[in-house]
């Protein structure tokens, strides 16, 4: 479409209307990024009066001080790399050869199997059944229980079933007359290959893991267990409801807004920092994944 | 002995021959099937040792709550556990069916998804096309990245977002009416405002990354649709009602229906973190009720019952839509 030329008037009357609307629709996803930026930053008289509208007012870091002098802030964050990782490691260990062995046509039961994966997307037995569970299985309040309890997931397996059905044949039998065993072969050759369809399984868990808060509010009682997400909407939801304790914690220099505004902005940055592989690998797994013979 | 008109005397095998032919036969086939299956295990015993963990997985965190949901039908008591504590059919569903909370969570859940599809569902297509009709590359890149970006935000940062924004005295919202001379609202504690701002927010968070799709199937239109498009003199705004919306229609089929499968999924997170007692009214879903019911309240067996039946209800829209999918585009989806 891009080389295409503009006759009319009209033509260019409605690419200049498309690319207002689109401006400003990007701006709307903007701009409340750029508000609780500068919220973050901004005095907390002025930000509790509503004065900050675009950029800080009354600039100050005391809100970020206050933030990071908090120990709980500190392990949340430390807890949210570990489950994160140790989350991520553990799905791969488990989905990679499991994949591995479900796009293998030698397989036994093959079909079996791969149904018994795919009911999994279908139905699941809810939040109670899944709760109840876990603490029979002695894995509340624990990382272990957080790290094993939501390693495998139906979806993922599939995609990469998937990515590995698609690699010909030709690829792994030059590895075989050399002795090489399904371990090797998956190792050596399948891996390599399927690089960029690992690293969208890999993110997708990532991302699920960083931003995941339900369970963890859910199965950790433990404060010092708490990823970052559960300890923000502790500071969210529970301060900014009680007005009394939002009240004390105004100063002149923050408030809960400010504080508010700051640990997001904290908890957002590796988000950030790891954006551009997420664009890129994202939009290849939802196509990826989406809709397949 | 011989009024069978078929009885051809010598010329078939007799009984006793049958029953040893069979026998033999199994008894051939028999240590042959064994063979097989050892051969094959000796051969490719490492492909099982791949799909164990995976299926124990399965077994232990996704099939065994299933077969924890018999607790809807019991009387559930943590100490006898799930196998002992004693039947007593369908009372737990009798009692959700008379609760007037389930029943509002049950409404809310159909029309909050309802908004979700009515104004959810064109967006991330009208986004599709606008972004299709860009024609600098740098601008559209650029957008683009920027439009995705709230996808992979956390629930709680975006609702973090919205709390802070719609707050009566310091959020935006208010400010800005404050401008317009109106008094301030405090949103977050009307029934009234609550699906919308919810919706909203999905609709914030989630159109411009459901767009991807749309942009896949855009960039799959045959180029010479359009070229013949503009030798008949067609406008731009022409070429995208007439060639690309229809060219891309398959896509937006399967999507309506695989949105239409998933209807039930809520963000219930998001509701968790965004409604209160006052807006319980038209903010409790089904999964929020089971929530409160079951983790907060201890009532295990009832939410678990409600769960049931939401994720029985999700199934079968799931089904029927892969079904329906498959008849009209010969594709599954899975």
């Amino acid at each position: 479409m891009t080389n295409m030329n503009l006759y009319s008037r009209g033509d260019k009357m409605f690419v200049i209307l498309n690319m207002v609307l689109i401006g400003l629709f990007t701006l709307s996803t903007l701009y409340p990024f750029i508000y609780i930026a500068s919220l973050s930053m901004s005095a907390g008289m002025e930000a509790r009066a509503g004065n900050v509208i675009l950029t800080p007012v009354g600039f100050t870091l005391e809100a970020y001080k206050q933030v990071l002098s908090e120990p709980l802030f500190w392990s949340s964050y430390k807890n949210t790399f570990i489950y994160t990782i140790g989350g991520t490691l553990m799905s791969l260990a488990f989905i990679i050869p499991g994949a591995y062995a479900l796009s293998k046509p030698q397989l036994y039961g093959r079909r079996f199997w791969n149904l018994v994966v795919a009911f999994t997307m279908w139905f699941n037995a809810g939040l109670i059944p899944f709760f109840l569970n876990m603490r029979d299985l002695g894995l509340l309040d624990s990382y272990f229980g957080i790290i094993i309890g939501f390693a495998v997931n139906g979806f993922n397996i599939i995609l990469l079933r998937n990515f590995f059905e698609g690699i010909p044949k030709s690829f792994e039998e030059a590895a075989r007359m050399d002795g090489a065993n399904e371990f090797q072969v998956l190792w050596k050759v399948y891996v390599p290959l399927s690089k960029p369809a690992i690293a969208t399984v890999a993110l997708f868990c990532v991302v699920s893991r960083w931003n995941g808060f339900f369970w963890a509010m859910v199965l950790l009682q433990d404060e010092e267990k708490i990823p970052l997400q559960v300890y923000l909407r502790k500071v969210i939801v529970e301060l900014s409801d009680d007005e009394e304790f939002a009240t004390t914690l105004l100063t002149a220099a923050y408030s809960v807004e400010t504080v508010t505004a700051a640990i997001i902005v904290c908890s957002i940055i590796p988000i950030l920092l790891i954006y551009p592989f997420l664009q890129k690998y994202f939009s290849k797994g939802i196509l990826l994944g989406g809709v397949k013979e | 002995m011989t009024n069978d008109p078929n009885f051809t005397g010598a010329a078939g095998p007799t009984t006793e021959e049958l029953v040893f032919d069979a026998k033999e036969a199994q008894r051939r086939r028999k240590p042959n099937t064994m063979q097989r299956v050892g051969d094959h295990l000796k051969r490719e015993w490492q492909l099982y040792v791949m799909l164990i963990p995976t299926i124990l997985w399965l077994a232990i965190f996704l099939y065994k709550p299933m077969y924890g949901l018999q607790i809807a039908f019991k009387d559930y008591s943590i100490f006898r556990g799930v196998a002992d504590s004693p039947w007593i059919g369908l009372e737990h569903f009798q009692t959700l069916f008379g609760n007037d909370q389930f029943i509002r969570a049950l409404r809310n859940t159909i029309i909050i998804s309802f908004y979700g599809l009515i104004f959810g569902f064109p967006m991330p297509i009208l986004l599709a096309l606008m972004f299709n009709e860009i024609l600098k590359q740098s601008f559209k890149k650029t957008a683009q990245t920027i439009v995705y970006l709230p996808h992979f935000v956390s629930s709680v940062i975006i609702a973090g977002i919205v709390i802070t924004a719609f707050s009566p005295s310091a959020g935006i919202v208010n400010t800005i009416l404050g401008w317009l001379g109106m008094d301030p609202i405090y949103f977050l504690t009307k029934p009234e405002w609550f699906r919308p701002i919810f919706v909203g927010t999905g609709i914030w968070q989630e159109a411009g990354f459901q767009s991807i799709v749309y942009l896949a199937a855009i960039a799959g239109v045959s180029p010479t649709l359009y070229e013949s498009a503009v030798v008949d003199g067609a406008s731009r705004w022409q070429m995208m009602w007439k060639i690309t919306l229809p060219s891309i229609l398959p896509t937006i089929i399967i999507m309506l229906i695989i949105r239409i499968g998933n209807m039930l999924e809520i963000s219930f997170e998001m509701i968790i973190l965004l409604y209160q007692p006052a807006t319980y009214e038209t903010g409790d879903v089904v999964n929020t009720f089971i929530y409160r019911q079951g983790i907060q309240g201890g009532q295990y067996d009832l939410a678990a019952a409600a769960g049931l039946f939401n994720a029985v209800v999700a199934f079968v829209l799931v089904m029927t839509a892969n079904a329906i999918s498959k008849r009209y585009s010969r594709t599954s989806l899975w």
